[in-house]
């Protein structure tokens, strides 16, 4: 039995304030826009065979890896650019892109480039500035942090390493932990999987790499700041989170990017391996430069996520707030395997401006007595599309699967446009699948309501704006949450007075 | 003098509403608009509340001393207009608490008085809670959603006893309510009345002015008011009808 998908569609028409609208047609502050400029190592634009066996060479990888990247791109040259998601872009010229970047201060120790005493001054500035810790006095939380093409500091590793826990960036994963790398790289999400995924495969450059052993409770979060400063580079992270049986992890990811004119190219992998009665529990706060009012600039941003729950009892749960971003292609899935696990999606996405996100999930039920809950909430401002794509496939072994999803959109002004297209497979009559959706418009009801109760316009906005994605902010780690509040805040900011 | 409106014109898509209306309101006083349905109450509640929809052609609104129409509407608020809306708006996700504490916080700043925090705000917001009997977790609850009719109007009335306003105008505040509701409605708005504190009634029926006893009363028709008088004008209104009153004033034009 197959439920076709239910569209909805909506692109509203003229009548809605003005007001608004030009509020937020004006520039936004990105505070996160600023340039470092130091010294760095960047490959020559272009990709070809020699670029991969390049970057390989550039972090002193075990013949395997080269093989896997070399695989990957020969089959990533069968393959065309896709173009199914509701958004329009020129094909992109891979060949204008550098592939590979990094701060030579990091680099000149040849291979990871992660010595946290050698950071270059002006990266340490710059992630400062950011507000990210990365001298690991912050007790609550362990970072990673990437810089264009490498990772330049992880903190709390040794602490960490004590209870078993691994975490460190990808590059030294390979060379530390071979055994486990080549156990779980490309198990969920395989090179040949897309387009994209084929791309990251050969030109990965850092990511993050997390183990938590059998019955292991990680007392931190743990998380990795992503920064893409050089123009016209892209960044590949490749991320693997196992969470072994009984374990549990909350792992946080940010994601910044300088205000420039032409586009950066983000192209990254995550695979999360959840086994038996073990969590995840991953937050994403993706800020990348957005691009301007006339389109200019911006990040590329198209991401495979993707996890499998392997053992019985596990839980996976993805949480996103996606604000940047000329482009979001992107879509952090659930691969239900064992009995009575759980996957969960919750999901805010803004877009203003000249922003095209088409974000959503896949929850794939196998196990009995699966459970999923999706919940997206989409904002659209000024001239955006924002699109909820989602598919729930219960296959004919999922006995006793179950799906809730909610999905609403709301509308800022009335040039942007909000879509949704959920698609629902079910092979199994015991399934129960729920679809809530609603579209509604920041009224001009409610913000006059909010301004006659002498509350300025902005803050009436983001005070609806909030409100309307409280469900999905009630999910992440409060810091997390704060910031994303003032992000969505500072994301629809005008000049108002 | 609190409010002084002359020759008030106003229209919404070219089409003009208000056709040169007066109205005088001193401090302390409860003045009562009614009228038939189209006559323009309700534009009447928007235009001085600041409602963009409506376009003001011709005329002066003079409020405690300023020009009211230079102002915006988050600043007439907070300068102490009220309107309690015919529909309040409901918002989902943001507590009446934080709504409330943020929109108190705006006035008392306009006053010089240092913000509540959370604490002194749930204290200063309990007696009036009571007043309106309202429920205990009224300030957890999402700003009018899942309210019922009268709540929501009740809610309306419960901010209007935490803003403290110097002009309160009500926009048929008693539609829709039944008698229970509308005797705690009634009972707010009388113990809000203060020597300080003028009211504007909009409404068409004359059951709520039963209740809180106007000072004055203006029959609105056709964009202007075209008669006024004391409490006895309800009455007046409840034997002859409108009909009665408006036929009087187009023969005497």
């Amino acid at each position: 039995m197959t439920d076709s998908a239910q569209i909805t569609e909506l692109n509203p028409a003229g009548t809605q304030s003005q007001e608004i609208d030009s509020l937020l047609s004006k520039n936004k502050n990105y505070k996160e826009g600023f340039v470092t400029t130091t010294t760095v190592e960047t490959f020559d634009k272009g990709l070809d065979e020699a670029t991969v066996r390049a970057i390989s060479a550039k972090k002193n990888e075990p013949e395997w890896m080269l093989d896997f990247r070399l695989k990957a791109f020969h089959h990533w040259l069968t393959l065309e650019e896709p173009h199914w998601a509701k958004m329009l872009y020129i094909p992109l010229d891979y060949q204008e892109y550098s592939y590979y970047s990094a701060p030579e201060c990091s680099a000149c120790d040849g291979s990871t480039g992660s010595v946290g005493n050698e950071i270059d001054p002006e990266v340490a500035k710059a992630f400062a500035e950011l507000g990210v810790p990365l001298t690991g006095e912050d007790s609550n939380v362990a970072v990673d942090a990437i810089f264009d093409s490498i990772s330049v500091s992880t903190t709390k590793r040794e602490d960490l390493l004590e209870l078993g826990i691994i975490f460190c960036s990808f590059s030294e994963a390979v060379h530390d932990y071979p055994e486990l790398v080549q156990k779980y790289m490309g198990t969920v999400v395989p090179y040949h999987d897309n387009f994209f995924a084929a791309l990251n495969s050969a030109v990965a450059s850092d990511g993050t790499f997390v183990y938590i052993p059998e019955n292991v409770r990680c007392p931190l979060d743990l998380s990795t700041y992503f920064r893409i400063n050089e123009a016209k580079t892209g960044q590949f992270e490749r991320t693997i989170v196992v969470a072994d049986k009984g374990s549990y992890v909350s792992y946080l990811e940010g994601c910044s990017a300088p205000a420039r004119d032409t586009y950066q190219l983000h192209a990254a992998v995550v695979e999360v391996i959840v086994l038996e009665d073990a969590e995840v529990k991953y937050s994403t706060v993706q800020n990348w430069y957005p691009g301007d009012d006339d389109c200019k600039g911006g990040i590329l941003n198209f991401v495979t996520k993707r996890a499998i729950c392997e053992g019985k009892n596990s839980k996976m749960s993805w949480t996103q707030a996606e604000t940047g971003s000329a482009i979001t292609w992107k879509y952090p899935s659930c691969i239900l395997k064992g009995d009575n696990s759980i996957g969960e999606f919750y999901s805010v996405a803004l877009t203003n401006r000249r922003q095209q996100a088409d974000t959503g999930t896949k929850m794939t039920h196998i196990g009995k007595n699966t459970s999923s809950t999706i919940i997206s909430k989409g904002l659209s401002a000024g001239r955006s599309e924002n699109t909820y794509r989602g598919l729930v496939k219960i296959l004919p072994s999922a006995e006793g699967a179950r799906n809730f999803t909610q999905c609403d959109s709301m509308l800022i002004g009335d040039k942007c446009g909000a879509h949704t297209f959920p698609y629902i497979e079910v092979e199994n009559a015991t399934a129960q699948v729920e679809h809530e959706a609603t579209t509604s418009r920041i009224g001009d009801d409610q913000l006059f309501y909010c301004k006659q109760r002498g509350i300025s316009e902005q803050d009436a906005i983001s005070m609806i704006v909030n409100g309307f994605c409280k469900d999905v902010l009630s999910e992440l780690p409060l810091e997390f949450a704060q910031e994303t509040e003032e992000l969505l805040s500072i994301s629809l900011e005008g000049s108002v007075g | 003098m609190l409010l002084k409106v002359e020759n008030l014109q106003a229209q919404i898509d070219e089409k003009q509403i208000l056709k040169g209306l007066n109205l005088e309101v001193k401090a302390g006083e409860v003045h009562a608009i009614m009228g038939p349905n189209g006559a323009g109450k309700s534009t009447l509640a928007s235009v001085l509340a600041g409602r963009d929809d409506y376009e003001v052609t011709a005329g002066t609104v003079d409020f405690d001393g300023e020009d009211l129409l230079e102002l915006a509407p988050d600043e007439r608020a907070r300068k102490g207009l009220f309107l309690a809306f015919q529909y309040p708006v409901e918002i989902p996700g943001v507590s009446n608490k934080l709504f409330m504490q943020t929109a108190l916080n705006g006035v008392r700043a306009e006053q010089g008085l240092p913000p509540l925090d959370m604490f002194d705000f749930d204290e200063y917001a309990k007696d009036k809670i009571e007043l309106l009997n309202m429920r205990d977790d009224l300030l957890e609850r999402s700003v009018n959603v899942g309210f019922s009719g009268g709540e929501k109007k009740r809610n309306d009335i419960f901010q209007m006893a935490l803003l403290a306003p110097k002009l309160c105008i009500l926009d048929e505040t008693d539609s829709g309510l039944d008698i229970d509701a509308l005797g705690l409605v009634a009972n707010g708005i009388n113990t809000l009345r203060s020597p300080d504190r003028s009211f504007i009634v909009v409404t068409h029926y004359q059951r709520l002015l039963n209740y809180i006893k106007p000072d004055y009363v203006h029959v609105l028709y056709d964009g202007q008011i075209v008669k006024s008088g004391g409490f006895e004008l309800v009455h007046e209104l409840e034997e002859f009808g409108y009909d009665g009153i408006i036929q009087k004033h187009e023969q005497a034009q």
